[in-house]
């Protein structure tokens, strides 16, 4: 079993099998809200957060969060990154991507979004513009699938 | 060695659900946990059961699954394999004396996937195996074979399984396939890999099975009637088919391990009443020989005379088996589960009529039953 100097023969393995899996009510209401430009938490009763995207319990209290809470479409951003090299899933064209932590008005979670609208190309503008604690607001996308891509970005509120 | 005490178990119900894997999960460890009157925060440490990529597709169930567990914040672990491991995980926990109490819960939404032959191929190696088009259904069938020619075992033997288990399941709540078959449907049913029949391979199902552990005090003080953790045994053979006589499984020496950790001398006279997970049906009879509970080549004989039945000496899936739900990943917990509730008398419907002081709980996956696994529950 003497390690092969060159480049060893390999055999190429690609699976695909198809999965298709349930959103549940909760998931299901909180993308009707984004079909229609609304964003909905969810608060819970015992410890009174709201967390946004709408969950079906609350992980700390393990209680089912019934109470649905309509909550801003402005926040603060909480921090941010710039991408700027590819990997699987994230092309040539895809790149740069400016990620950021959001924490909407009203809302006791910060929700993961990515910051448009600009140039975005030219870093030292991005970080000009981008600053953490600052403004934000979404913007949605005109044709909606009922899905977190319906908020095209978040843009910098001047 | 200290023991430790199966406090209470719950089942999600068996039908297909419409939930989130995540609320799905959620609606079963909350039941767990209302009905021994804890919250997720005094629980002190938790092991769960899932699958990552292939029996769930989301592949971040070692992040993402927590939340509906109740785990968070907590000494926390998932378990790969079969979640039998994940009790066993658990009862070692409290043994060590650095905890009271654990939960354990399997998950998994079998609806959601592809189904099991397709996930099954990938669990055959890419060089030598994969390429033949090999899966667990097709091993199984060969397995079969072997297990009708060597010992004479008929195919009506065989679908005799099947009528067992669906009948019993009937009287199941937690159960997926609700259906009253006779020995003619098994054996008109599809020869889809001959010997095999469709009716005889296990389905696909959703499944959450949540359970609290106890260290002997706290069990004492949560439930009148604690179940005890008295043995455990696995084993896992070599990965090549090929290399091992498929009627001479590693269940035997897991069983041994097994029974000498509970004290077991004789299991056919020891055991009350056992959970055997038989992905096709003939494995329910080869699985009996080999877990020692009737002679080798007997479990054709043992399945005629009627002992294994629901009011026989020696009841085998009183539950409907894994013929009836099988929540692949959740099923060997299922078992546990199955085999702790007949032994507290609270299986309702399907509580078999003797009194049940020691149940064996048995799970198996891989190619003909390449791993196994025995618990040994006691009162």
């Amino acid at each position: 079993m003497a390690e092969e100097k060159e480049r060893p023969r390999t055999i190429e393995a690609v699976g695909t099998a198809p999965f298709e899996m349930a959103l549940g009510p909760t998931w299901t209401r909180f993308f009707e809200g984004i079909k229609e430009e609304k964003i909905f938490g969810t608060r819970c009763k015992k410890c009174g957060r709201v967390l946004v995207p709408a969950r079906p319990f609350c992980p700390r209290c393990f209680e089912p969060m019934e109470e649905w809470v309509e909550v801003a479409q402005e926040g603060t951003i909480v921090t941010w990154s710039y991408i700027d090299y590819t990997y699987f899933g994230l092309e040539d064209d895809m790149i740069p991507v400016v990620p950021a932590t959001i924490k909407l008005d009203g809302t006791d979670t910060s929700w993961w979004g990515v910051i448009g609208g600009f140039d975005i190309k030219d870093f030292d503008l991005v970080a000009k513009k981008v600053k953490v604690g600052g403004r934000v607001k979404a913007v949605w996308r005109k044709e909606k699938r009922g899905c977190v891509q319906d908020i095209e970005y978040w843009k910098v509120i001047e | 060695m200290k023991k430790v005490g199966i406090v209470e178990v719950t089942q999600s119900p068996g039908a297909e659900s419409s939930l989130s894997l995540m609320e799905f999960t959620y609606k079963t460890v909350k039941e767990l946990l209302d009905k021994v009157g804890m919250r997720r925060d005094e629980v002190d440490t938790y092991v769960m059961a899932s699958s990552d990529v292939l029996h769930s597709g989301m592949s971040c169930a070692n992040s993402f699954d927590i939340d509906a567990t109740g785990g968070f914040l907590k000494p926390f672990s998932r378990t790969e394999g079969d979640a039998i491991t994940a009790f066993v995980y658990g009862c070692m926990r409290i043994m060590s004396g650095n905890y009271d109490t654990a939960l354990i819960v399997g998950l998994i939404k079998g609806s959601e996937n592809a189904d099991n032959d397709t996930i099954t191929s990938c669990f055959a190696d890419p060089f030598y195996s994969r390429p033949t088009g090999i899966n667990e259904t097709t091993a199984a069938a060969m397995q079969m074979r072997l297990y009708l020619q060597r010992y004479g075992i008929t195919e009506e033997q065989c679908a005799k399984v099947v009528v067992k288990n669906l009948g019993n399941a009937l009287f199941n709540p937690y159960t997926h396939i609700k259906k009253r078959v006779s020995v003619e449907d098994v054996l008109g049913s599809e020869r889809i890999c001959d010997p095999l029949k469709a009716m005889e391979c296990a389905p696909k199902s959703d499944g959450v099975c949540a359970m609290l552990l106890a260290s002997e005090e706290k069990a004492k003080e949560l439930t009148d009637k604690p179940v005890w953790f008295k043995g455990w045994g696995a084993s896992m053979d070599t990965f090549y088919l090929g290399d091992r006589d498929l009627l001479d499984t590693p269940l035997k020496s897991a069983a041994a391990s097994a029974y000498k950790m509970a004290g077991i001398s004789n299991p056919r006279k020891a055991i009350d009443m056992a959970e055997i997970c038989e992905p096709y049906a003939f494995q329910e009879l080869l699985w009996c020989e080999q877990l020692g509970l009737c002679g080798q080549g007997e479990g054709g004989k043992l399945i005629d005379s009627g002992a294994t039945q629901m009011n026989g000496s020696l009841p085998v899936n009183p539950s409907g088996g894994v013929l009836a739900m099988n929540p692949y990943v959740s099923r060997g917990l299922y078992r546990v589960a199955e085999a702790a509730l007949q032994i507290k008398g609270k299986a309702g419907e399907h509580q078999i009529d003797k009194k049940v002081n020691t149940a064996l709980a048995h799970a198996t996956y891989g190619f003909c039953g390449q791993w196994q696994g025995v618990v040994i529950l006691g009162s």
